[in-house]
């Protein structure tokens, strides 16, 4: 087999050395009642040919085999991957490394992640961002956790209804155990989180609002942060969009404490939903409560400088049973992935990407209410938006798939059961107005 | 080859990224915009964020020669004990990297999803049947991400039985991810000590063991490298006061093919696909943490869980007593997918012979440094041994002054100051896919770093001399924490 | 790390089991840690203390401190409130290093019972349990 190299003559060598006489005698250890008399039920090894021929296979049976469009987003967004990002992330010396716990060897992926939480800290606006979590829905957990922890009179958290519903979910998984419970904050008839619901809400340690919201309608961050500074607790701001902020006024302006975000958008394959890219970032104040790992620049014993990671003191490797989190990995290759993409487009080209992801929704909005779909919110939105369907469209949509490989927007009422025929759109810079003249001639009544 | 690995060449300085960056330089392929500029209102708007303004060129020299300054499993040995640190075959790249899997949208539907969901569904079959259990849960993204889901699971059994425990027995070995996991579900840690022979006792056990205790999380073989020959009297003493056994399963590279946890009393183990499975380690992440379980508790299995119908496959979200969800689609499918590939490509005999060579790997590595550097456990070791700088200390040379002087010697060093129970351990697991001239090679560096220990202690202390940066003042970083240029 | 006879452990303070020391003076009970516990810490990264106007117990949990691979609790010698903290132990937290008696005090605490402070260890009681 060839990643074991050892010949014959290897093992007698080694054997001997070991003080074993066969390679079942190294198991001696192993009290013989432990050790298991079934011999494994895995398939005989395929050879790379035949690997090749079964995957390709299995990926044939994904639609996604084939170039369709993709007119959803919902969490996870088709956008343009520039070559040369796989090309420079494929370096073995980013993939094939761990850890950097020893800094000397590893200023490759230090000076990296450093240059992402500084790029990351632009795009949001905040004072400190970490070097990455799993995705947006833990890493709303573990900003949740925080707040829940930093208030002791309070054992709830405010979740606006327009949270994207897994990571509703997620939060609620992570905070039950501990004794906290989430109160969901409903919207209204504008698709907007409903701030005026909030002042009901007496014993809440923290407010999170998704902006743009699940219905891609942007919210208004700043009403939130005014009752969130009179209740004193922590203010949350979430979103599933990365690229949003190439256009939209960030969450830090508004005085989010907490960011969580997904930044699979930047230049990260969608993957049937992974590894996408947790984003957390918080202000000054709350650098030491935040979990994951964190990397700052130092110098070296000849005063030159380096990167190291830091603060290690809040992680679970030192703090143990007291650590804040149980974190120990971050998503390091798909973090300097992000980087690798942020530093592509740079200033102007997130500002024309995130410019044409607008534009393109706007039109393709406008198509759709002239092909006959009805419009939900008057809301203004970011690439992703809400249209009601004529009663056909369920059937068409389903037809178009099979037969021109297009996504028509994704259902609604599985998330929320009230809204019959209601489909989430979605429009980024990969689809165009060819694209989309199609679509509304396909679904034109 | 009696050159050692680590010498010096020409690399290259290369600044920050903002440091490059020129005003009117772009990286990217702009799409030229087909449809009119859409207007929003103004006070939506904010300024574009402050990102560095590049050439395509500028990003491509400035990875490159970043990636120069790292050290991965393709640059050389790399026996960072409890990592697994094996060959990350290239193949596996492929095969994530085919259309049809890395362009799949979470929500296309499940019938344009079946090649996706028919893998997982494969490969949680054969985590299940390598570890002798009944169900599987591929959602959590990472190891401590899959404890997490363990002790969820574990909590949520105890709520069904209508009697909720506080506490979890760690062992002194365990990994920091156990305890802090453990918290994160409200549990108390009660930390036991393993015996003198570095391994758990039943008596200890049965000392903490009560209807408190909500059970025990072992890893095994543990953090030294030695099998708990006791789990199964351990497991015993567990159940019958109504615990349950949780499985670190960080080290399964040691027993593929030789012991199945299911079989030994285990309830509900982890596995870390970027160790024992090949996927890269990527520089710390996205790794992958599945999660497998006996009957007790499939019930309480995270959601969605795939269900196969005769030839289809479904993601169902309706079991009552799940204990919810941890990721927000189905966890890492680009990991999954090279795990399943080298699944398929060593076969059951292979992951066998896999554990086997990484057991006799670690043992002549063992044997033939016993001499050099003191070892606490003088047992047959499985995958990983560990050392530490006792027979040092007279010349004040300490386990970081060598793991430091390794590197010029073109080693990465092993994991260091871990586990716990050993004062300044040094543990080295080689992993199967070394060779034998790469681990002798190993084996010399070592001896020559303990001789230079007695006779220029000062080379050792002032290492690192070959590499890039030499020792980076960690205190500086975190007196006055620098996070961002 | 210094050996234990090498230690600086002065006459007029009280120690604790747990290696704080505690002196009053005008009714204000001054604490920090000793000198076995600042050499055994290494060199300290961060400070955590409480707020003016905390109240705790004999014996509560009241701050921690860090080095860079380490964090170590530290414990109320008495009961009170915190009158005072050491503001400049955020920007400085090495001063506990260098003078874990005088600069490096940690908070100042207006005490609910003095008479606890007969409870603490005088320098030779202390001393013993180092050697032991």
């Amino acid at each position: 087999m060839r990643y074991l190299p050892h010949t014959k003559e290897d093992i007698e060598s080694m054997l001997k050395v070991a003080g074993q006489s066969c390679l079942d005698d190294l198991f001696n250890c192993i009290p013989d009642d432990l050790k298991t008399k079934d011999s494994l039920d895995i398939p005989e090894s395929l050879s790379e040919w035949e690997l090749n021929a079964h995957m390709e296979e299995l990926a044939s049976l994904n639609i996604a085999c084939k170039d369709y469009k993709c007119f959803i987003g919902a969490g996870s967004y088709d956008h343009y991957i520039p070559a040369i990002i796989p090309y420079l992330i494929s370096r073995s010396e980013f993939m094939t490394a761990y850890t950097p716990y020893q800094p000397e060897v590893s200023q490759g992926t230090l000076q990296g992640i450093y240059e992402f939480q500084t790029m990351i800290t632009e795009l949001l606006g905040m004072d400190i961002a970490t070097a990455s979590h799993y995705d947006c829905g833990t890493a709303l957990a573990e900003a949740a956790l925080i707040a829940l922890r930093k208030n002791k009179n309070a054992n709830k958290i405010a979740v606006s209804s327009l949270t994207h519903p897994s990571h509703r979910q997620i939060i609620d998984t992570y905070i039950s155990p501990a004794g906290y419970e989430i109160v969901e904050i409903p919207y209204t008839k504008e698709g907007l989180t409903d701030v005026g619901a909030l002042g009901a809400m007496d014993d809440i340690a923290g407010i999170a609002v998704q902006s743009p919201n699940f219905f891609g309608n942007i919210e208004d961050l700043s009403s939130f942060k005014t009752v969130a500074e009179a209740k004193k607790i922590l203010f949350i701001a979430s979103f599933t969009e990365a690229l949003a902020f190439g256009l939209l006024k960030n969450s830090g302006s508004f005085g989010a404490d907490l960011v969580a975000g997904e930044g699979q958008s930047l230049g990260i394959a969608k993957s049937f939903g992974g590894p996408g890219l947790g984003l957390l970032a918080g202000t000054q104040k709350l650098m030491r409560s935040l979990p994951g790992r964190l990397i700052g620049k130092t110098k070296d014993a000849n005063g030159d400088d380096g990167f190291v990671l830091t603060l290690a003191t809040r992680e679970q490797h030192i703090r143990r049973e007291k650590a804040s989190s149980n974190i120990c990995s971050n998503n390091g290759l798909n973090a300097m992935t992000a980087a690798v993409y942020l530093a592509t487009v740079g200033k102007i080209g997130i500002r024309e990407i995130a410019q044409q992801n607008h534009d393109k929704a706007v039109y393709l909005k406008t198509s759709l209410e002239k092909a006959g779909f009805e419009s939900v919110f008057e809301t203004p939105f970011f690439n992703e938006f809400v249209m009601k369907a004529p009663v056909s469209f369920e059937q068409k949509r389903t037809a178009l798939i099979n037969d021109k490989c297009i996504f028509a927007g994704m259902r609604l009422d599985k998330f929320y059961p009230g809204l019959k025929n209601h489909y989430l759109f979605c429009a980024t810079e990969k689809i165009s107005k060819g694209d989309i003249d199609q679509l509304a001639k396909e679904v034109q009544e | 080859m009696n050159k050692q690995p680590g010498t010096s060449g020409l690399i290259f300085n290369e600044p920050l990224l903002w440091d490059k960056s020129r005003e009117g330089r772009c990286a990217v392929s702009l799409p030229k915009p087909d449809v009119e500029r859409a207007d929003l209102e103004k006070d939506l708007i904010g300024d574009a964020p402050e990102l560095p303004q590049l050439s395509e060129l500028d990003v491509v020299r400035h990875y490159t020669r970043l990636s120069q300054w790292n050290f991965g499993v393709d640059s050389g040995m790399y026996p960072l004990g409890s990592c697994t640190m094996k060959y990350n075959p290239k193949t596996n790249e492929v095969q994530a990297a085919r259309q049809g899997f890395a362009g799949a949208h979470p929500f296309a539907g499940e019938e344009f999803s079946q090649g996706a969901l028919k893998l997982m569904y494969n490969l949680e079959q054969y985590l299940a049947k390598l570890t002798g259990f009944d169900a599987v849960t591929l959602q959590p993204a990472a190891g401590a991400h899959g404890e997490l889901a363990g002790m969820l699971m574990i909590h949520a059994y105890h709520a069904k039985m209508g009697k909720q425990r506080s506490k979890i027995i760690i062992p002194d070995t365990a990994h920091g991810t156990n305890p802090a996991s453990a918290s994160l579900c409200g549990y108390d840690s009660i930390n036991i000590k393993s015996g003198d022979n570095g391994i758990l006792e039943p008596l200890a056990v049965a000392a903490v063991m009560d209807e408190e205790t909500a059970g025990i999380m072992v890893t095994n073989p543990n953090t030294l490298g030695l099998f708990e020959s006791n789990i199964k009297e351990i497991a015993d003493i567990v159940h019958s006061k109504g615990g349950l056994v949780y499985g670190d399963g960080a080290n399964m590279n040691a027993i593929m093919g030789i012991v199945k946890p299911g079989e030994i009393g285990v309830d509900v183990l982890h596995f870390n696909l970027h160790k024992t499975f090949s996927t890269p380690h990527g520089g710390g992440g996205p790794g992958s943490g599945p999660v497998a379980v006996g009957k007790t508790l499939e019930p309480f299995l995270p959601v969605p869980r795939i269900v196969k119908e005769l030839d289809s496959y479904k993601l169902v979200t309706d079991f009552s007593d799940t204990m919810g969800r941890l990721h927000t689609f189905y966890g890492h499918f680009g990991v999954m997918i090279r795990a399943y590939a080298y699944i398929l490509s060593m076969g059951g005999k292979g992951l066998t012979d896999a554990s086997k060579l990484a057991v006799l790997n670690a043992n002549y590595v063992k044997e033939s440094l016993k001499g050099t550097l003191n070892l606490p456990y003088d047992y047959p070791c499985m995958h990983e041994c560990v050392f530490n700088d006792e027979f040092q200390k007279e010349y004040h040379i300490t386990t970081m002054d060598m793991a430091k002087r390794l590197l010029d010697y073109g080693f990465h060093p092993p994991t260091v100051y871990f586990p716990l129970v050993v004062d300044s351990a040094f543990m080295v697991e080689p992993t199967e896919t070394e060779s034998k001239e790469d681990i002798d090679q190993f084996i010399s560096a070592v001896k020559a770093i303990a001789k230079e220990a007695q006779e220029n202690p000062e080379k050792l202390k002032k290492a690192p001399h070959k590499t890039k940066v030499t020792r980076l003042d960690e205190v500086a970083a975190a007196r006055k924490p620098c996070l961002r240029g | 790390m210094k050996e234990i006879s090498d230690l600086n452990l002065p006459d007029d303070v009280k120690y604790t089991e747990s290696h704080e020391w505690a002196k009053i003076f005008d009714g204000i009970v001054t604490i920090g840690l000793n000198d076995y516990a600042q050499d055994q810490l290494g060199e300290i990264v961060f400070v955590e203390l409480p707020e003016k106007g905390d109240t705790f117990s004999k014996g509560d949990e009241f701050g921690s401190v860090e080095s860079v691979k380490a964090v170590s609790e530290i414990y109320i010698p008495i009961s009170g409130e915190i009158v005072e903290i050491n503001e400049d132990l955020e920007d400085a937290p090495e001063l506990v290093n260098e003078s874990c008696y005088e600069n490096g005090w940690l908070v100042k605490i207006q005490p609910d019972d003095v008479s606890q402070l007969d409870d603490l260890f005088d320098k030779t009681a202390y001393f013993d349990t180092l050697k032991g």
